[in-house]
């Protein structure tokens, strides 16, 4: 009993809300590698241990398998502060603007880097509740700025606009190259 | 002083100029406004810089870096909230002065203490250089292997009271590492018949999920924080004058950075640590640190601006990056074919030097920017902490897609962005993961050339550099676990005081 007590105070120390959760999740995700490992690598004929493409799949795999095991008992040991489920609701909301997101990386070659950076910038201020005259001003300078200094001067690689493609002549290279 | 004016000559253009004054002004700005950092700038600026020359790209990430502690400064003295994590330190003796009417001179003094650090740095480089470009030429593939093998070992039990969750994360790096079609044998692994996973995880995506996007997300979702407002009077140059007061500590703390910055996975916090405690221990006033010592602040500025130029050792010498920051650098470095290591000390000497020449250059560029434009960096601190995630998600969409193009990358950052998220709110390190990917790539490559050349294990370690490695290996190893033991035995003696002291109030 002397020694369960004690191995209990090695593993103690603070837990955030939602801890066990996160602890949890790995510790799974972790076993489930490692149960592939044989589907997903190949251990070659001829070929000595240490140039095995298994190896250091492995190496990662166990590693992760062994201290997220520690990290989940350590996890059970601490005292939990209360939380759990609201800190959980948290990391889900940020869904929300992960969604938002992918909607601009999708919108981007569509109709084009400046428009779709000037869409997103706008909605975003005012979906966060900053909209004031002020903001949204700041808003569309920032997404000029951005086009301008990547697309235009840093002539960073994002894809021109389909819908430059329907401007008039004098201006669709324009915007090819620079919006 | 053919090597000086070969490298002068490499910084006397346009682009490397203008790369240095954008990093360095850029760099105190970012550092300015709490919930930036230069982790997220620099992983926004990566995919940008690989257009550019090495020297370039390098310069223009390491103005960020070298920089954004001095601007993290004013925010932590001035308002109490550091601009970025390794100033909260500074927080503890500089605002406490700013409430007694002396945030000029806390301001002045972190400045100071910041420009010796950083120069005691960049100095103690040039000095070791000629020992690195000695001794890096001996280590062959077994001994860069145990180095990095001894990084991750680092950076894990560097993570004291979180080391499982550490090492858990550095075991997720290596497997991360792992994914896509094999270099040597061409067979796939782990992409579970995914043709976007055959060429793995880009470093950059992960980077840029874990730090920009994962902050972005914590302050979209978060309530909104309003930094308080702050005005700053009086001379700004009197600092430079006091921080000579204070000499010895800044030299020790200044010494303390070298030292931890050059050790891989240990970095700003460690030296800090040491430099402030060291600082208490022997200041005639110790009842005054946390309530506004001047010796307090030089002890934590000096140290952690120490810590950048040290942190290129490994980097430069052994191609092994010691912390996240230069782990993105080592990219730049690579999407050049520019492989730093011992060949790059024999073969592009100048290139180390225009380097070192670049580091003093940003330091006074800083300074300079500093005293004259303090005022207006006060301004630009009061941005609404939404609106900057707003901007820090958008900066992201640029490194990631700008990449390869690709939706699927984005989608992958934006996981990673929200896994990042999960462990910044659980306040788990992210850095192990970054460390992970990269050391975990380069101990794959390392071991399979090491061994073709080993018959048994002690072939291993039958050079004098390898033996020594390994040897430090086992003293890290063992360094920790007694250090595990007396904080167990401390805990419980505490305990037991307590429950002693319990009882005895009970009977009294």
């Amino acid at each position: 009993m002397a020694h369960i007590k004690t191995l209990q105070e090695l593993f103690r120390r603070y837990r955030r809300p939602g801890d066990i959760v996160f602890a949890f999740l790995f510790l799974v995700f972790s076993v489930f590698l490692l149960t592939q490992i044989p589907v997903e690598t190949a251990w070659t004929k001829r070929t000595q241990w240490f140039a095995q493409p298994r190896l250091w799949p492995t190496i990662g795999i166990a590693g992760m398998v062994f201290f997220a095991s520690l990290h989940f008992i350590g996890s059970l040991c601490s005292k939990r502060i209360p939380g759990r489920w609201k800190e959980v609701a948290f990391w889900l909301k940020s869904l929300e603007y992960i969604a938002y997101f992918l909607i601009y990386v999708v919108l981007v070659p569509l109709i084009g880097y400046l428009p779709a950076t000037l869409a997103f910038t706008i909605f975003l201020t005012f979906r966060v509740g900053e909209a004031t005259p002020l903001n949204l001003a700041a808003a569309a300078v920032f997404s000029v700025a951005v086009v301008l200094i990547f697309r235009a001067f840093l002539q960073v690689k994002i894809p021109a606009g389909h819908i430059y493609e329907a401007l008039p002549d004098g201006i669709r290279a324009f915007a090819l190259t620079y919006l | 002083m053919d090597l000086i004016l070969s490298s002068l000559s490499m910084l006397a253009h346009w682009d490397v100029l203008a790369a240095l004054l954008i990093g360095s002004i850029g760099g105190v700005i970012i550092g300015a406004i709490p919930g930036v950092g230069a982790p997220v700038a620099i992983a926004i600026l990566l995919p940008a810089t690989f257009a550019f020359e090495p020297i370039v790209g390098l310069t223009l990430l390491l103005g960020v870096y070298g920089s954004s502690m001095y601007g993290g400064a004013i925010p932590a003295v001035l308002i109490n909230t550091p601009g970025t994590a390794v100033n909260a330190l500074t927080t503890y003796d500089g605002y406490p002065m700013t409430k007694k009417g002396q945030g000029h001179r806390a301001l002045s003094l972190a400045y100071s203490a910041s420009f010796f650090g950083g120069l005691f740095s960049i100095l103690c480089l040039i000095v070791l250089s000629p020992v690195l470009a000695m001794i890096a030429p001996h280590f062959g593939s077994r001994e860069i292997f145990l180095a990095a093998l001894m990084g991750i070992i680092l950076v894990v039990v560097a993570h004291r009271g979180q080391v499982f969750a550490a090492g858990m994360l550095a075991s997720f790096g290596i497997f991360i590492s792992t994914i896509g079609l094999e270099p040597a044998k061409y067979t796939r692994r782990f992409t579970f018949d995914q043709s976007w996973l055959t060429s793995g995880v880009d470093l950059i995506v992960v980077v840029l999920g874990l730090f920009a996007i994962s902050q972005a997300l914590l302050l979209l979702v978060d309530k909104e924080h309003h930094p308080g407002s702050a005005n700053v009077g009086g001379s700004l140059f009197t600092g430079l004058r006091e921080v000579f007061a204070f000499k010895r500590i800044a030299t020790v703390s200044s010494s303390f950075g070298v030292l931890m910055g050059m050790i891989p996975g240990v970095g700003e916090f460690t030296a800090q640590f040491l430099s402030y405690t060291y600082a208490q221990k022997s200041s005639k006033t110790p009842e005054l640190f946390g309530k506004g010592s001047p010796e307090g602040l030089v002890a934590s500025e000096a140290a952690n601006n120490a810590v950048p130029a040290a942190a290129m050792i490994p980097l430069l010498a052994l191609g092994i990056p010691g912390e996240a920051l230069t782990a993105m650098m080592l990219s730049v470095f690579y999407v050049h074919n520019v492989v730093p290591g011992p060949q790059l000390f024999q073969g592009q000497l100048d290139f180390v030097v225009a380097l070192y020449l670049a580091l003093i250059l940003l330091n006074l560029i800083v300074m300079v920017f500093l005293l004259s434009s303090t005022g207006l960096l006060l301004k630009i601190i009061q941005i609404p902490t939404r609106f900057l995630g707003v901007t820090i998600l958008t900066l992201s969409f640029v490194g990631v897609f700008s990449l390869r193009n690709s939706v699927t990358d984005c989608a992958l950052a934006a996981g990673f962005g929200i896994f990042g998220l999960v462990l910044k709110r659980l306040n788990l390190p992210i850095v192990p993961i970054i460390l992970g990917m990269v050391l975990g790539g380069i101990m794959e490559v390392k071991l399979r050339s090491a061994m073709a050349r080993v018959q048994t294990p002690l072939d291993f370690i039958d050079r004098p550099i390898a033996a020594i490695l390994f040897a430090l290996i086992l003293m890290i190893l063992a360094l920790h676990v007694r250090a595990v033991v007396r904080e167990q035995k401390a805990r419980r003696k505490r305990e037991r005081e307590d429950t002693n002291s319990d009882l005895s109030t009970q009977q009294g």
